[in-house]
């Protein structure tokens, strides 16, 4: 699988307070509230987030709570792939059942935000068109891919049953 | 080659003899836990939209303690879906308004050594305490254990955490976790499982030993997990579980540890932690004068029976200071029962505490406890990020209840030590 999209970097510790405050969560319709996601960092990065855009944190990554609305929001603002140099363990599940990938790469400094960045995920690389690097990236486990190739974890549960019945 | 309790755990759940770090498996869950907020609302719509039953209605448990008591139509919409929810599915233990999911879950007797539960929320990890390897997973993932029973797990790496010497009057499990936080950083111990052991966690009460492992989350954890002992076993039969044998679940002497590290448990200060994180953690004298408008003693991590016990002690004969609020929200109904049939209650009450519901509450933002705008506050919480307990201008240190209590009555951070 191969991805191409514009990096939005962010630093270290970025956590689920962050990504789906509580304001959000508690308004009339959270699904909706996405607009609140990172407010308190970088106010314009819900509006002008883009389908497809990619998430560039440093280390700690959706240290927290297991709200599932952090990533969720993140999908909802565009991200599809994110990119960190560690995540919580939780939200790094929640990503994969939501068919967001999210790998590990240890040089997500080296990025800035609007670099054009291709990450291929089978081979590990992700390239910066805008600089002309190339990072390793942690493959992904299959059982993961296959979740993310379903369109998430719902998707893969509907399959499974569909099959069983 | 030895196992440690985790991994004996694991290999029980997945069908296995033996398992290894960086093993992927398939463990059966022997338990269930969703809340008002990551249950009925999130995964049960999920779980309906996928049109299958729950997978085993003895082993699901629903906790309302989320949106508790809260005067908003949100929250009482929460509330409505969660009740309706349970009706509709005849969920059979379902603990409506009782307090907080992780400690209502051990009180109400669903906890014991050996098991294998996943909750969702991230502090689920507190189960630990009493010998049972307990995750937390997100709304979606939920799902699919409520449809299948069973969930992957990546075998962690064991960590060895010995606290040495037992702790001084006036130290409790709150001020080693936050050593650790502070020693060790709120990811160090990534995808790792957190043993808490030694003469330090010998020493100290099966009900504190839950802040050991509810604070697991702040390090990064997979989880915590202490081996069970006569204390535990005694807290347990209390909670009405019996008939546990102990003895299955402790690590073997020749198991395997990825590290082996030490907190000395005897000289240990008092620990607090700066805004706007649990590893800013620092000897209590480093941050006096530190000028307070809340102290806020609650949730799961510091609120339990023994720690309004602890609260009591400080405040005998004392007055919470002018221009501090001290607000209190027992961790659930049944531990606010027992402390008022104490009298621990009214010494609260009498030094000026409010008494709030039992519930998440202000932890997480929600309610009284809701620190306003450049509010600066102290509470027996798990975490004090930016926006989390209040809004961005507010300010939030983290303490046990020992050091919460001294310092609503001082009015800025204190020692307890001074005034036990």
């Amino acid at each position: 699988m191969i991805h191409k999209g514009k990096a939005w970097k962010f630093g270290a510790n970025i956590d689920t307070d962050l990504l789906a405050p509580i304001s959000a969560l508690t308004s009339a319709k959270p699904e909706e509230a996405y607009t609140e996601c990172l407010k308190d960092v970088d106010p314009t990065f819900s509006a002008n987030c883009k389908e497809g855009d990619i998430f560039v944190a440093d280390e700690n990554l959706g240290i927290g709570s297991s709200r599932e609305w952090a990533p969720q929001y993140m999908r909802s603002c565009g991200i599809r792939v994110i990119l960190a140099k560690s995540f919580a363990r939780i939200f790094y599940r929640n990503c994969f059942n939501l068919a967001v990938p999210a790998l590990v790469c240890a040089e997500t400094h080296k990025i800035a935000t609007d670099d054009q960045l291709e990450i291929d995920m089978e081979k590990g690389e992700v390239r910066n068109l805008t600089k002309g690097e190339s990072y390793k990236c942690d493959t992904v486990p299959a059982h993961l891919m296959q979740i993310v190739a379903d369109g998430g974890l719902m998707p893969h549960l509907k399959k499974k049953f569909k099959k069983a019945s | 080659m030895g196992q440690t309790i985790s991994e004996k755990i694991l290999a029980r759940a997945s069908g296995k003899e033996t398992v290894k770090p960086g093993d992927i498996v398939t463990c059966n869950v022997d338990l269930a836990m969703v809340h008002d907020s990551s249950g009925p609302r999130t995964s049960g719509k999920k779980l309906d939209e996928l049109g299958v039953p729950v997978w085993d209605m003895d082993k699901l448990v629903v906790i309302a303690d989320h949106y508790v008591n809260l005067d908003t139509p949100e929250s009482k919409n929460v509330q409505d879906i969660c009740d309706a929810w349970c009706e509709a599915h005849k969920v059979k233990h379902f603990i409506r308004n009782q307090g907080i999911c992780h400690i209502v879950l051990p009180q109400e007797g669903h906890i014991r050594p050996g098991m294998f539960c996943v909750g969702a929320d991230s502090h689920s990890t507190t189960a630990g305490a009493f010998g049972a390897f307990m995750v937390g997973v997100g709304a979606t993932e939920i799902t699919g254990v409520m449809a299948t029973g069973d969930i992957w797990v990546r075998v962690p790496e064991n960590v060895r955490m010995e606290v040495t010497g037992a702790l001084k009057p006036g130290v409790v499990a709150k001020d080693v976790i936050l050593k650790i936080c502070g020693d060790h950083g709120i990811m160090g111990f990534g995808y790792q499982v957190v043993e808490f052991c030694g003469d330090g966690v010998a020493s100290m009460s099966a009900q504190d030993r839950m802040t050991l492992t509810n604070m697991a989350a702040e390090i990064g954890a997979k989880t915590g997990i202490i081996a069970p002992d006569a204390k535990t076993m005694e807290l347990l039969k209390a909670w009405g579980v019996s008939g546990v044998n102990a003895d299955d679940w402790q690590s073997d002497a020749d198991a395997v540890y990825a590290k082996r590290i030490t907190v000395d448990g005897s000289t240990l200060a008092p620990q607090v932690a700066a805004p706007s994180s649990p590893e800013n953690a620092d000897d209590v004298g480093n941050y006096r004068n530190v000028k307070l408008d809340q102290a806020y003693l609650g949730a799961c991590t510091g609120a339990k029976l023994e720690d309004l016990r602890m609260a009591a002690e400080v405040l005998k004969g004392k007055k919470v200071a002018a221009g501090t609020r001290f607000l209190v929200a027992p961790s659930t109904i049944k531990m606010r029962e027992q402390a008022a049939a104490e009298g621990v209650m009214k010494i609260l009450e009498d030094a000026g505490a409010i008494i709030l519901p039992s519930g998440c509450g202000g932890c997480i933002g929600l309610g009284d406890a809701r620190l306003a705008e450049d509010a600066v506050g102290i509470s027996s919480t798990n975490r004090n990020f930016v926006g989390r307990a209040g809004p961005k201008s507010s300010k939030l240190y983290l303490a046990s209840p020992y050091t919460v209590a001294a310092s609503a009555v001082a009015g800025q951070i204190a020692d307890p030590r001074d005034m036990l």
